[in-house]
């Protein structure tokens, strides 16, 4: 039987990165000094079952490198070696070998050879002149031994130990696998066979005399008694002239010398073709260095807990019930039934409410998914920086959809680093300002609403606002004499080509990033602001959605069309009043809401559609919110509030302005749903309304 | 046919054993660490157990310790899949009961071949 063993590799890569994960976690926490030994054991564990695995399906250069790892984990697990700080620094290399290694093999690609090879080499050097056995870590291979022709006659004799059953071990397979060999034949002694009375069922005291007449060499028949070795007198003769002494087993026969030896040679030369093809393939390696992340294949596979599943199907038997007694009804219905139909509808509409949640959670994982990379790179990045950090995790168990959670990684790992770089101040600074030498980094997430809501806090410097207004004046984001709130001049951070850094550092970059932070978060139907306080810190707070599947929206009609607009972004709505409404500049149209004027949208005249009445005063307002600004979109009525399935209008059709997608209403007919912040946009665009002229007028 | 309950922590590898085990006919009892593995052995009756070493919560090795004390368990055939094939694991293993031990790496044709010397 061959079995393709490719198929248990993306379980095998899955779990691998998974160890990869715990291992690092491990590491950032280990204590170089007196190293927790629960905390080695995992990491012992995780590296253990790397080599098994990857030795099993044939990945011998992550077996190789895996073994050396754990020879020296468990050495420092024994006590055997006393590690340092610079050794935890190489063991969370050599975790990033691994996971260099682990990517290439997984997509094919070619590794950074020489890299991975230096990180061995300071392995081997940490352990020191304790040597590695290579033996152990070798591939998997089912080498035949060169039996020789000549047919020997051997002469056994096998006296187990009255235990040998409570091994699980049985005589009789054992002459079974002997009879595959050659001919045999069997004599047993049963001169210790007790009265039968006195007979323990569960001893053995049978004792044989076999010969064999076989090609077998000797290793062969030793290796049938491998597992009794130490419960039984074993005693293999060659009963030919020439080699007429008896061979008494020593303990460790299981290994002849001759043996060894050639599987030695055997794998040198494997070992050796390995090294040549990598060789080979090193030619380019330079542009897979750092390929840690946002590698090309990525796994589409989501990993499901069996409650969730087992609560699915639960789900779906219910629904099925529900089914067979609804259609029950159509076979004879009768007026009097009305009621209970009316109860089987409801309890439909239970079922189908509790199947999308249920639905839903399949794609929910923690938040912990994405924190989990920070310690690293705080880590990391505080040695480079040379400055003192701590970063504390809180909420990692939110959780979020798979999907949100993939794109919001980048975004999230950019205001860590913009925070490690800019917020945080070096230690003789905390210093010097009275504040603890090492600086604190705080990132928590929770649920609010049908939101996800993660924050980012610094107790660093704080957001420079002279500095930042300086720098929009001088990039001529903003006009000299411009008044702003606070957090319109934070807002200017995320503006393109924004960046305040008088030096520009290889950890956050050219001030490319920030608005694409931004860009990324919104386009997750997120937003992010800011509070800051000079001297005191930082908090960055970013808001997404739960899920990009499901939307709870306001449906709104404007003549005979239904638009959904999402809940989270209405602020309120409400009928207008004409002597609050102003018109500025010809076209420009806004709108007094209590202190604020906000511009009006006029839907109808956005998608060019005929509506009820175009006098603001007869349909109604609904105030959205976007980005910080309100706008007020006018329409002819409300409609109900309820979930939408979001359709893909690109995907099925073309991206359109002011639209983010597309539903399917209970009544078949189909319902666009609305982009507040490209409204927005367009609306800008065409009224050529300029946001810091007029937004900023207070009324009078 | 023959039942074998089949331990490991390692997914892939649980998967790949379990499948070699069922082409071959046998049922499998797969289990993920030496607890869950006691405990699914007190519900069944399988014909061998093969167990990994290295495993969270419960070793291999206390398993088939824990194991060889049930009644029903006294004759059952254990093996240990063991990466170290230095005699110190093996023997080990031995005095804690088990029947026999499979070096890893290990390819499917080993594992049937090793499962083969304990079910007749």
């Amino acid at each position: 039987m061959t079995i393709d063993l490719s198929q248990f590799y993306t379980v095998f890569f899955e779990e691998s990165f998974e160890g990869l994960e715990i291992m690092e976690s491990e590491l950032l926490e280990l204590d170089s000094q007196e190293p927790d030994i629960e905390a080695i054991n995992k990491i012992f564990r995780a590296a253990h079952s790397m080599k098994g695995g990857s030795g099993s399906f044939g990945f011998t250069d992550i077996t190789q490198f895996t073994h050396i790892l754990e020879t020296l984990l468990d050495q420092i697990r024994s006590g055997d070696h006393q590690t340092n700080h610079d050794e935890i620094n190489l063991l969370l290399s050599s975790v990033d070998c691994l996971r260099e290694m682990l990517t290439a093999a997984r997509d094919k690609t070619d590794i950074d050879l020489e890299h991975i090879q230096a990180v061995q080499h300071d392995l081997e050097n940490a352990l020191g002149n304790k040597t590695v056995k290579k033996k152990e870590y070798e591939v998997a291979q089912t080498e035949q031994e060169n039996t020789g022709q000549i047919k020997k006659e051997w002469l056994i004799s096998f006296i187990p130990q009255p235990h040998i059953f409570q091994t699980g071990n049985d005589p009789l397979r054992m002459f079974r696998e002997l009879e595959e060999l050659g001919e045999l034949n069997c004599t047993v002694d049963i001169s210790k066979l007790p009265p039968f009375e006195k007979q323990d069922i569960e001893e053995c005291y049978l004792s044989w005399k076999l010969t064999l007449i076989s090609d077998a060499e000797e290793s062969s028949i030793k290796e049938v008694f491998e597992w009794v070795e130490d419960d039984c007198d074993l005693s293999i003769i060659r009963s030919s002239q020439e080699t007429n002494e008896m061979e008494s087993v020593s303990p460790d026969f299981v290994g002849s010398p001759d043996v060894n030896n050639k599987q030695k040679a055997a794998q040198v030369e494997k070992f050796d073709g390995d090294r040549r093809i990598g060789d080979r393939r090193s030619g380019d390696r330079r542009k897979s260095r750092d390929r840690r992340s946002g590698s090309v294949s990525e796994s589409t596979s989501i990993r499901v807990g069996i409650d969730k599943v087992d609560a699915l199907i639960n789900m779906v038997g219910e629904l099925v019930i529900t089914q067979s007694m609804l259609s029950q009804f159509s076979e004879d219905f009768d007026v009097s039934n009305i009621d209970k139909l009316c109860d089987g509808l409801k309890q439909l509409e239970r079922n189908t409410r509790e199947l999308q949640e249920n639905v839903m959670q399949i794609r929910m994982l923690p938040i912990s998914f994405s924190f989990n990379r920070f310690p690293r790179l705080v880590h990391d990045l505080s040695n480079q920086l040379g400055k003192k950090i701590e970063l504390k995790l809180s909420g990692e168990s939110t959780e979020l959809d798979k999907t949100v959670m993939e794109k919001i990684g980048d975004p999230l790992v950019h205001l860590v680093r913009n925070s490690l770089d800019h917020g945080i101040e070096m230690p003789e600074e905390r210093l010097a300002a009275g504040k603890p030498e090492t600086g604190t980094i705080h990132l928590n997430a929770y649920h609010e609403g049908g939101n996800i809501v993660i924050e980012i806090k610094d107790d660093g410097a704080g957001l420079n606002k002279d500095r930042i207004l300086q720098k929009a004046i001088e990039r001529g984001l903003i006009k000299e004499d411009e008044k702003l709130s606070d957090e319109r001049i934070y807002e200017l951070i995320f503006r393109a080509g924004f960046s305040t850094a008088e030096q520009v550092s290889d950890v956050s970059g050219r001030g490319v990033g920030m608005d694409v932070v931004k860009r990324n978060i919104n386009d997750l139907d997120g937003s992010v602001e800011i509070k800051s306080e000079q001297g005191k810190g930082s908090v960055f707070t970013i808001r997404l959605p739960l899920t990009l599947a499901i939307l709870d929206g306001q449906l709104i009609r404007v003549g005979n069309q239904t638009y959904i607009i999402p809940l989270v972004s209405i602020v309120e709505s409400l009928q207008t009043k004409v002597e609050n409404t102003k018109t500025i500049a010809g076209d420009v149209e806004l709108y007094r809401l209590r202190n604020d004027y906000i511009p009006v949208v006029r839907l109808h005249s956005v998608f060019n559609i005929e509506c009820d009445s175009t006098k603001l005063e007869e349909g109604l307002l609904v105030v959205a919110e976007t980005e910080g600004q309100k706008i007020g979109l006018f329409v002819d009525d409300l409609l109900a509030q309820q979930q939408v399935v979001i359709k893909s209008l690109e995907t099925n059709y073309q991206k359109i302005e002011g639209i983010s997608g597309a539903t399917i209403l209970g009544d078949g007919t189909v319902a666009m749903i609305l982009d507040i912040s490209s409204l927005f946009r367009l609306y800008r665009e065409r009224s050529h309304y300029n946001d810091s002229s007029i937004l900023n007028t207070q009324a009078a | 046919m023959a039942t074998i309950l089949a331990v490991d922590d390692s997914a892939s590898m649980r998967q790949m054993v379990t499948f070699t085990l069922k082409g071959a006919g046998y049922d499998v009892i797969e289990a993920v660490d030496g607890e869950d593995a006691l405990n699914k052995a007190k519900n069944s009756n399988p014909d061998a157990v093969l167990t990994d070493v290295n495993m969270p919560k419960m070793d291999g090795i206390t398993l088939i310790r824990e194991l060889r004390q049930l009644p029903a368990y006294r004759h059952t055939p254990m093996l240990m899949l063991t990466t170290e094939s230095s005699g110190d694991m093996k023997s080990k293993g031995k005095s804690a009961g088990a029947t026999g031990w499979l070096v890893k790496p290990f390819n499917p044709e080993q594992l049937l071949a090793t499962i083969k010397k304990v079910i007749s």
